[in-house]
């Protein structure tokens, strides 16, 4: 075995390779054009694009569908590949959905811990006033970089549940597109390499919202981010498309809409907002990208110096703000739901009792995700926007509140004398909500148009987001981790290391977010390298870096807690959570086709009260079967 | 879709979720063709650059036609009548390489350049956007074109006919609402 028989490795030959293509090539035609030889933006954008088809095609996502274009038929494969090792599937193309599951797992692992390694290089800049050892576009390159990264780290994150958990949970196979799955996988490994460059070719300067026309003057690495940002949402959308049309299609016999696990629920609806809004920062990065390389005057309020006076308008900064929140409000939503549909569904289990009002949780993230359509202006209040649209975004702000209190009260209820009992999945999850409860608390003050106008772009603004996606999404990815760990791997994770992660990292947080807000309150801008000595903040800076370096801390132990155990950790038992979601009823790990038999489905999915009703039977019964 | 393996039903069931799939991927695409859309009203409001108004009725008239012949070619493919699939399918192809041209070459042959302020940004951008759909549905049929001459499809399984078609149609008619939106709305500046 080469290793050049690793897809990773030929993706990578073939975005070095395609990259310089592209930018050979675009700069060839520029001198056959009688043009002076030079690189210009615009034959790096062909670069960057040609680059990752580089890496499809290496990798071999598209070896499959190149050859039905030519009529060769090619029947699935599965199972580990011939004359390799099985842990070679990891790293090609593969199309089990537990093999995909576990990529994109591992990925946004990867880029969790260097966003988080970031963060902690600049928390370190921040704790004292004046410049230590970063200058301000280091600084401004190293905070916006951490904030796309963690971006992407949740996007795939949150693939990364949606393709192991829902075939299992609805009872089937696979997803509905294998090969679409795949990739979908793959197009997020030379995306999360742009973005990485971009700090490396002259970095970026404009926070994670790339802002125009501040992002249409920023150096090249922008460029980088723009393109990589755009691959990511294409991965979004495929993924999304065969997430909705796999629990439309594929569910098992018997498992109709009210008898899913809840977290299908969220996961449709998360696939709802992503297949749809995910096209509106595509389509307003590639505007961006097209005004940095071809002068196309969408956003900038002049007009390119070489334009000529054919009456036209300019463009305007706006637009950019309307079409990205359009997609990046509702996003936040693509992370939280996922996380809170994790929180419903674990909380019936260590708590013996049925989750309260599952129906009404059902479609609270349903009307979550349609109402998150609605709000987007509300991070709009001071940018000059039509005043008279301040108090509708106001208004449909403070909705979304109801179908989200509906998800509290129920989780309130269902753990409302049961019999709890506190692993460490259980933990996060208990800690999950109480950061969530800080991060929804802290919203409203800034969707109320009045207030917003002094909260805006202070620290507090990012004590709010950082307790509502940790709340929303990191806390609930941990507690899945942790809860699925003895399915996937067949061992079991080490609780008391467990335990010393919850107790280092919620903490931390809360101190982190409380102290976040109370800086901002106190004067701290956000987005900037330096600060006032005389606001008095000093406490809360340092505090604040120590909570990060805590839960950095806390992450290692949780890393090296899954690889030890993953290794040479006891055995479990193939339902050690006594569950009632089907992929609990079959073995660990879980075999290649996961069910022998498609199972039956004949009862509710969180009667844990009542020892003898069944949710899924595994042998099935003839007379059940519908 | 491999032929010979699968059974007619699976063969069915897979034709099933394939089509939601697609339909999917065009509501998907409807929010970024209204992006390009919002954004036209956003900058030109009631104003429109000085376009060339008979390429435009010929370019549109071309790719309705196209539309036509790909109607053909689809009933031809499910009647198994392989003359009209092929000819009408090789017609469309020609047409909507017509109207590529037309487009690149006549439209963006114009005196308005990409940087000539919101209306060059829009003008390129929405054709630019839309063209890029054409030149893909036109690589699509081709591929079509090539596995039906070796007669791969039949009446019962010719799924990548239909999602050709369906696609093409789909860029047609995206285009009956670019057009109005270049061509007629808002008055010229003088
Ligand atoms: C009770 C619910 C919530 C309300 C009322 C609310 C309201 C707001 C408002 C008005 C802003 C804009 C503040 C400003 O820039 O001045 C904001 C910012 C933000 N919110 Fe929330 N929010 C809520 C929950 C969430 C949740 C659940 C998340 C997601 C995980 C989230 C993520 C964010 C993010 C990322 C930003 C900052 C965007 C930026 O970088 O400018 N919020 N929130
Ligand atoms: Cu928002």
């Amino acid at each position: 075995m080469t290793v050049l028989s690793l897809g990773i490795v030929r993706g990578l030959a073939g975005q070095l390779i395609g990259s310089a293509l592209g930018i050979g090539v675009s700069v060839a035609v520029r001198v056959a054009m009688g043009l002076p030889l030079e690189v210009k933006e615009g034959a790096i954008v062909v670069g960057i694009l040609v680059g990752a088809m580089g890496f499809m095609i290496g990798v071999g996502a598209l070896t499959d569908w190149s050859k039905w274009m030519l009529g060769i038929e090619t029947p699935l494969r599965l199972g580990p590949p011939e004359g390799k090792p099985s842990w070679t599937r990891y790293f090609g193309v593969d199309y089990s959905h537990k093999i995909i599951g576990i990529q994109y797992g591992v990925t946004s692992m990867v880029l969790l811990f260097l966003a988080g390694l970031l963060a902690l290089t600049f928390r370190v800049e921040l704790t004292t006033p004046g410049l230590q050892f970063l200058d301000n576009h280091t600084y401004n390159t190293i905070m916006s970089t951490h904030g796309i990264a963690m971006i992407a780290a949740m996007l795939v994150g949150v693939g990364a549940m949606a393709n192991y958990l829902t075939p299992l949970m609805i009872g089937t196979s696979d997803m509905v597109f294998p090969r679409l799955n795949a990739f979908g996988f793959w197009i997020n490994v030379p995306a999360a390499l742009l973005i990485g460059t971009s700090m490396y070719v002259g970095g970026w300067d404009t926070g994670w919202t790339a802002y125009a026309p501040l992002s249409v003057n920023a150096p090249l690495g922008m460029q980088f981010v723009l393109l990589g940002v755009f691959l990511i949402g294409l991965s979004s959308i495929l993924g999304s498309i065969n997430v909705i049309v796999t629990v439309l299609h594929r569910r098992t016999p018997g498992m109709h809409f009210f008898r899913m696990p809840i977290f299908v629920w969220s996961v449709l609806a998360t696939s709802i907002i992503a297949f749809s809004a995910t096209q509106l920062i595509g389509l307003s990065f590639l505007m961006v990208s097209a005004e940095r390389a071809l002068g196309m005057t969408f956003f900038s309020p002049v007009l390119s110096p070489g334009a000529v006076a054919v009456g036209s308008p300019a463009g305007q900064v706006l637009l950019f703000q309307n079409l990205f929140w359009f997609y990046s409000h509702p996003a936040v939503y693509v992370f939280i739901l996922p996380g809170l549909g994790i929180i419903s569904e674990l909380l019936p289990v260590f708590s013996r009792k049925p989750l309260f009002g599952y129906k009404w949780v059902a479609l609270s993230s349903m009307a979550i995700a349609l109402m998150g359509f609605f709000v987007w202006g509300h991070h709009m209040f001071t940018s000059g926007m039509l005043e008279g649209l301040r108090i509708p975004f106001m208004v449909t702000t403070m909705l979304i509140a109801v179908p989200t209190g509906v998800k509290f009260f129920s989780w309130i209820a269902t753990l409302w004398g049961g019999k709890i009992s506190l692993q460490t999945p259980m933990l996060f999850v208990l800690g999950a909500i109480s950061i969530f409860l800080i991060g929804g608390l802290t919203g409203p003050p800034n969707g109320v148009s009045v207030s917003d106008l002094f909260l805006h772009d202070t620290y507090y603004i990012v004590g709010h987001f950082h307790a509502a996606m940790f709340g929303g999404f990191i806390f609930p990815f941990i507690a899945a981790i942790y809860y699925w760990f003895p399915k996937i791997t067949g061992r079991m994770y080490d609780e008391g290391l467990g335990k010393l992660h919850f107790w280092l990292m919620t903490p931390g947080f809360w101190l982190q977010s409380l102290a976040m807000a109370r800086v901002g309150l106190l004067g701290m801008r956000r987005r900037i390298a330096d600060w006032d000595p005389g606001l008095g903040i000093e406490t809360g800076q340092l505090m604040i870096t120590i909570a990060g370096f805590a839960i950095g801390i806390s992450m290692l132990i949780f890393l090296a807690n899954l690889i030890i155990s993953a290794v040479r950790g006891r055995v479990a038992s193939p339902n050690p959570w006594q569950s009632r979601s089907p992929e609990f009823q079959i073995p660990s790990p879980i075999p290649e086709h996961s069910y022998a038999q498609p199972p039956v489905i004949t009862g509710e999915p969180y009667d844990y009260a009542e020892p003898d009703s069944v949710y899924v039977s595994m042998s099935p019964a003839s007379s059940a079967a519908d | 879709m491999s032929v010979a393996t699968t059974t007619l039903s699976q063969y069915r069931a897979q034709l099933r979720s394939n089509r939601l799939g697609l339909w999917l991927f065009f509501i998907s695409e409807l929010f970024l063709f209204g992006g390009l859309l919002i954004s036209r009203f956003y900058l030109w409001g009631g104003t429109r650059p000085d376009l060339d108004q008979r390429l435009g009725l010929i370019v549109t008239s071309i790719l309705l036609l196209s539309s036509f012949f790909m109607y053909l070619a689809e009933v031809g493919a499910e009647h198994e009548n392989r003359r009209l699939f092929l000819f009408s399918l090789i017609m469309t192809a020609l047409l909507g390489t017509a109207f590529l041209l037309g487009v690149v070459i006549f439209e963006w042959g114009g005196e308005i350049r990409p940087w000539d302020g919101a209306f060059g940004a829009i003008l390129y951008g929405m054709t630019g956007m839309h063209a890029l759909h054409v030149a893909s549905g036109i690589v699509l049929i081709l591929i079509v074109a090539y596995n039906g001459l070796r007669g791969r499809y039949t009446a019962e399984r010719h799924w990548g006919v239909e999602a050709c078609a369906i696609y093409w149609h789909y860029v047609d008619v995206v285009w009956i609402f670019f057009y109005p939106a270049i061509y007629l709305m808002g008055t010229v500046p003088t």
